[in-house]
């Protein structure tokens, strides 16, 4: 191809290029563009001039504690996900269980990852709310009252247990390629050479996943902080989240200076950004395992 | 080995409590509209409210556009990028992935100051700007799990062979991409569509903020303001995305019984 006249490579680029012409124009103007022109925003006054003051005014009381709290249910929130996921994947892989329960456990996993926004608070709402089938089954069967020991579904445990429903299946999905990539010659190899089971795990199992374990949680993380509606339904607008926060600020502007709401999506993007960037690394180093 | 076996059957009985409780439980409350006994009372007064038709019907329109616009974003160029262009997958890859990133919220909220009724491209100006605009937002959300279930199934094919082949026989670009392509990496289109169909029926944020009477947001004010209906329609959202999830296993069991035909 480099043998051919210069006109007909140019003619060539030229068609090649207008090949994702289609693509690269929906990009811009639906994804790239609308983003950056927060993130510019972030950094001008209503009337044009270039200003930090929106990014100092995002540390004030109200929005520092938005943010605290919205990092407080991701991480909970992902390291519950993450602790539990981790379990399950093992049980199926490494467990000795029948192969139908993982199958089972894997489709269960791609639907309930899939099952959020608004439903997934009507059925903890129907399964932890004041009257609620545990709620109402702790206190006729047992005479114990969840409410009286200071538990409200509306707040900060009540979102994390929440959240965990489409975490745990999210890292069970991306944990089980990662538990299956564990060699059986190693555990082999490290029995011969007279490891524990603890040894084994300690210093060949743990060294070879924290990487994708690490990495998913942050996935999982970031999975939770962007997430809206399931908080949206479940508690209204009595719980001070960063999404919830941005979602009244589009509405009705009540932070009183538009450019403040910029500045509030911007940090969303750093923080989510930062996750997914560190996600993409670990992964790297995971894959030299999987191969 | 029994240690073992033991803590996996406790991590599986302790999975199947946390995710079966809170299904159980949404079940049972939908049943208990009529006092004393159960019923589905709540699944009829669901069923007969003219607003879950109207909303149920819009959000079926939009996701049957969104499936049908995005997969003619995303076939395509998948398509040429594994052709013409390998050199730019990395980039395309890492735009599809963009919206995994950024939050919804933060992509409407762009959409809102840049396409408002004042600028050069009010799509909020009209009602059918809007619905083009949500549509647009849809295929954003879903750009991710449309071009990695296209781009895979692309994979088990040899693009480089099926187009040459056509091209030899006469073939013009659409034949080529409709008769040739198309067919060949429908288990990626199928599976892709119905991920899709599940994103847009229980999505709220996009149609909220759009202001557009969509299934989403018609289920958190049903949510706000009635006892028993939330659960019956919570019920019927999660048979939706289990049938959606089941026709995606149907799908790719079936394509990888039959084998592509270019092998």
């Amino acid at each position: 191809m480099a043998t051919a006249s210069s006109s007909f490579i140019d003619r060539r680029t030229v068609i090649d290029w207008l090949g994702i012409a289609p693509f690269m124009i929906f990009a811009l103007m639906f994804l790239i563009v609308p983003t950056l022109y927060l993130v510019m925003g972030a950094f001008f006054t209503p009337d044009g001039q270039f200003t930090f003051k929106n990014i100092a005014d995002l540390f004030t009381p109200t929005i520092m504690s938005a943010y605290w709290i919205s990092i407080k249910v991701s991480f909970a929130s992902s390291l519950g996900g993450a602790l539990i996921g981790f379990f399950l994947a093992w049980a199926i892989v490494l467990g000795g269980l029948p192969s139908w329960i993982r199958s089972g456990l894997l489709t269960f996993s791609g639907v309930a990852s899939n099952f959020a926004g608004v439903p997934l608070a009507f059925a903890f709402i129907a399964t932890l709310g004041r009257t609620g089938l545990v709620t109402v089954f702790m206190r006729d069967w047992f005479g114990f009252n969840l409410y009286s020991t200071g538990f409200n579904l509306l707040s900060f445990v009540g979102l994390t247990v929440t959240y965990m429903f489409f975490q745990i299946p999210l890292m069970v999905l991306i944990l089980t390629p990662a538990l299956d990539g564990l060699k059986k010659e190693w555990r082999e190899a490290s029995e011969i050479l007279g490891a524990s089971t603890w040894q084994y795990w300690r210093m060949v199992a743990f060294p070879i996943l924290w990487p994708s374990l690490l990495g998913t949680s942050l996935l999982l993380f970031a999975n939770a902080f962007g997430a809206i509606a399931t908080a949206y339904a479940l508690t209204g607008s009595s719980l001070n989240i960063v999404p919830i926060l941005l979602y009244a600020q589009i509405r009705g502007d009540v932070l009183h200076n538009p450019n403040l709401g910029y500045a509030l999506a911007l940090g969303m993007i750093v923080i989510t950004g930062l996750s997914n960037i560190l996600y993409i690394w670990l992964r790297m180093r995971a894959e030299r395992w999987q191969k | 080995m029994k240690m073992t076996k033991f803590f996996a059957w406790l991590a599986i009985a302790i999975g199947l409590i946390y995710f079966f409780v809170p299904l159980l439980g949404t079940f049972e409350f939908s049943l208990r509209m009529r006092r004393g006994e159960y019923s589905f009372d709540a699944y009829d007064s669901v069923f007969s409210d003219v607003q879950f038709q109207q909303t149920f019907g819009f959000s079926i329109l939009m996701a049957l556009f969104t499936i049908a616009f995005g997969m003619l974003l995303v076939v395509p160029t998948a398509y040429w990028v594994r052709l013409r262009l390998p050199q730019m997958r990395p980039v395309v890859e890492f735009v599809t992935l963009m919206p995994l990133v950024i939050p919804a919220i933060v992509i409407v909220f762009g959409y809102l100051r840049l396409y408002n009724s004042s600028s050069y491209i009010p799509f909020t100006g009209s009602t059918f700007g809007t619905n083009v605009l949500l549509v647009m937002s849809y295929i954003t959300l879903s750009l991710p799990y449309m071009y990695r279930s296209v781009d895979t199934a692309m994979r088990t094919i040899d693009v480089r062979t099926l187009t040459e082949a056509a091209e030899i026989l006469g073939a013009k670009w659409p034949t080529i991409l409709f008769k040739c392509i198309f067919p060949n990496v429908m288990s990626g289109v199928l599976s892709g569509a119905f991920i899709t169909f599940a994103i847009v029926m229980g999505e709220f944020t996009m149609a909220a903020l759009l202001n557009r009477p969509a299934f989403g947001p018609y289920l958190q004010l049903v949510g706000a303001n009635k006892a028993y209906e939330p659960s019956a329609l919570a019920v019927i959202a999660f048979a939706m995305t289990w049938l959606s999830m089941g026709l995606i296993q149907l799908v790719s069991r079936l394509s990888k019984m039959a084998p592509a035909r270019s092998a």
